[in-house]
């Protein structure tokens, strides 16, 4: 933030300072990030997948790479753009230097401002060297012409100017600066989490004007889905802060562990991206989430659970019924699941989460966990919508929240019908 | 490597062990039964309708056929999203092994449901049936649903055993085009929009009507012709030799 003030100041003794500081920052993260390299071969595909670029680029169903995603947000629809070579419709015309500029200072080939639903407050941490090899593998696909219908944004955020303004109150732009008191394979992880795999878009919570509200994984609805995505620092949310960093590397790139399983959008982007990560890479990636996961020992001591009054007490009978009749053969009599295929309900965060809504959905849809080479063939959750009543599906609900020693609020069926998508 | 599953194994039984003493384990049957327990909990062996939806039987239908739709499902080309959602993270290796496995079971079809239509309805269908209409560019049915209707291995279904309610809602599909887009180019939706709508309705009456004899016809049997014209649905007959 300082230092975009003192750019617009624009003395010349300050440019030349933060030339030579900027320079001397790309060459230190070059340094620390060279050891880290993947085989020379397809390194830019590599890092287009731990980028998860194909995941928004691509419409379902639709050719990779050649955009056309719809975007739902408070501020409109975004559709993402074409980034095959293609001369007409894709970035056939762009340099590395237009890529460049996009990734890193979120500015369009035309030097428009880019809307932050791409990603560039997370990539502007990419080094350029990264930043070139993904655009490399880009020119190497196949061109696809295909024109994408464009943006429908609501006024007044389709103005550049606001757009401006946005960007100088919450972008800050910088690649990733090693810290260099943390290991190498500290600082890789965090480049991976903050950076190229952009895990505070979703895992944050954002304020009315989409800006994430503190940049630290604290967890938020994901905008324009209907699901939470977990705090990664909380351990009452999905804080690792107490996991093994083999149970975190087994949940990131097979979807699923002993105790805990990949639901929503995070099960696409293990299918998507994390599985084909490297065992180096996804190592990393836990030890930089394990050191930043609060440990639960922290905040034991302030839960208190309140007596139950009656009428709760009646109504999660209810929810314990459905319970024996439609989950327990599979969650077991006390919740506690069977390892590696039906997680736990008892103990289980994702379950107790402030926020009924994954569970809700989980409970509505059904699904499974993503295939990917570590859990080839797995199990799954039935959908209930079609089965049983919403009232119901509150009911059990708030039993699962509060047996076997769970704590969370009651659910009704109001909370389960607010929790189906735009698209039921 | 060995050694760290191992290692990994053991404490995750040491961790479940300490969490879980006093419940019973349970047996859950390895077994592809038991992992489309997802799919079985609407779709038996019969047609059945739940709280609000239908969900059409698919024991028994050819395996490339399913294959298809979940695929459709899964990448939006048909659209129904409780299906999307379950299919939205299968590799096609999976859900080939699943459609494999509900072609394989086995199927009693229901007794027929008499049709009541007029005689000359009765004969625009038979015709439609047997010969189609060369002057609107209609295919007869039996050209790529068999002599017996019962259908053609591995992608096309049989006609027959399916109740009225589902034939209407899949002609409308076809009709209307988005919810049902299967692949393009869509031979199914082609034809389905050059029909008139009498012709839709008693179509969709005389079919469950006939009684269901005969087998799913073996792929020798299919019209080269067809196979070059819906190209894309034939295009992964590798897994189907």
């Amino acid at each position: 933030m300082k230092r975009l003030f003192l750019r617009f100041i624009g003395s010349r003794q300050t440019f030349l300072f933060i030339a030579c500081s900027l320079l001397l920052t790309l060459l230190t993260t070059n340094l620390a990030l060279a050891d880290f390299t993947e085989p020379q071969s397809q390194q830019g595909e590599y890092l287009a997948l731990a980028g998860n670029c194909k995941g928004c680029h691509t419409t379902l169903g639709g050719k990779p790479y050649a955009g056309g995603r719809k975007l739902q947000t408070p501020f409109g629809e975004f559709v993402t753009p074409n980034i095959t070579p293609d001369i007409e419709t894709g970035i056939g015309q762009w340099s590395k230097e237009d890529f460049w500029q996009a990734m890193h200072h979120g500015k369009a080939k035309d030097g428009r401002y880019l809307y932050p639903v791409f990603p560039y407050i997370e990539y502007t941490k990419v080094t350029r060297q990264d930043s070139d090899k993904i655009f490399d593998y880009l020119r190497s696909l196949p061109p696809v012409a295909q024109a994408n219908p464009p943006h429908k944004i609501d006024p007044p955020y389709d103005n550049q100017f606001l757009l401006f303004l946005w960007r100088t109150w919450y972008f800050e732009e910088g690649v990733y600066k090693p810290d260099s008191s943390k290991s190498e394979e500290w600082n890789r992880g965090a480049y991976l989490v903050q950076g190229l795999g952009h895990c505070t878009a979703c895992h944050t919570s954002r304020n009315v004007w989409g800006a994430s509200q503190d940049g630290e994984l604290q967890g938020g609805e994901i905008m324009g889905t209907f699901w939470y995505a977990p705090s990664l620092i909380s351990p009452l949310e999905a804080g690792m802060g107490d996991w093994p960093i083999e149970t975190v590397v087994e949940l990131l790139s097979t979807g699923i562990t002993n105790h805990a399983v990949t639901s929503g959008p995070m099960a696409t982007i293990v299918r998507e991206s994390l599985q084909h990560l490297s065992a180096a890479d996804m190592r990393a990636m836990a030890v930089y989430l394990q050191s930043i996961g609060k440990k639960e020992i922290d905040i034991k001591k302030t839960r208190k659970i309140p007596p139950m009054p009656e009428a709760v007490r009646q109504y999660l009978a209810k929810g314990e019924l459905i319970y024996e009749k439609h989950c327990q053969d599979c969650h077991g009599e006390s919740g506690q699941g069977v390892s590696n295929i039906y997680p736990p309900l008892a103990g289980n965060r994702s379950v107790t989460l402030t926020s009924p809504l994954n569970t809700i959905r989980s409970v509505l849809y059904g699904g499974y966990p993503p295939s990917t080479a570590g859990n080839k063939r797995p199990y799954g959750m039935p959908p209930y919508q079609h089965i049983i009543h919403d009232t119901e599906i509150a009911q059990v609900v708030s039993y699962i929240r509060n047996a076997w020693g769970n704590l969370g609020s009651l659910v009704n069926q109001f909370d389960v019908d607010d929790s189906r998508g735009y698209e039921y | 490597m060995k050694f760290s599953i191992i290692t990994i194994t053991t404490l995750f039984l040491v961790f479940s062990l300490a969490n879980t003493a006093q419940s019973t384990s349970i047996k859950v049957p390895d077994s592809l039964e038991q992992r489309v327990k997802p799919c079985t909990i609407c779709h038996e062996d019969v047609d059945k309708t739940s709280l609000d939806a239908y969900f059409p039987r698919i024991a028994g239908k050819p395996a490339g056929y399913l294959y298809n739709q979940l695929r459709n499902f899964r990448d939006g080309r048909r659209y129904y999203q409780p299906m999307a959602i379950l299919l939205e993270n299968m590799s096609d290796e999976y859900i080939l092994e699943i459609a494999r496995y509900f072609s394989s079971m086995h199927y009693t079809y229901p007794q027929p449901d008499p049709h009541g239509l007029p005689p000359n309805e009765i004969n625009m269908v038979e015709k439609l049936i047997n010969s189609g209409d060369p002057a609107r560019n209609i295919p007869a049915c039996n050209t790529c649903h068999g002599e017996s209707l019962m259908g053609i291995e591995p992608y096309i279904p049989g006609l027959l055993g399916l109740p009225h309610a589902y034939l209407a809602a899949q002609f409308g599909g076809w009709r209307n085009g988005g919810i049902m887009r299967g692949q393009t180019p869509d031979c199914m939706s082609e034809i389905a929009k050059k029909l008139t709508q009498e012709e839709v309705y008693a179509l969709a009456r005389w079919l469950p009507a006939q009684p269901v004899s005969g087998e799913t016809a073996k792929s020798e049997t299919l019209d080269p012709a067809l196979v070059q014209r819906c190209e894309d649905i034939f295009s992964e007959r590798k897994h189907f030799k």
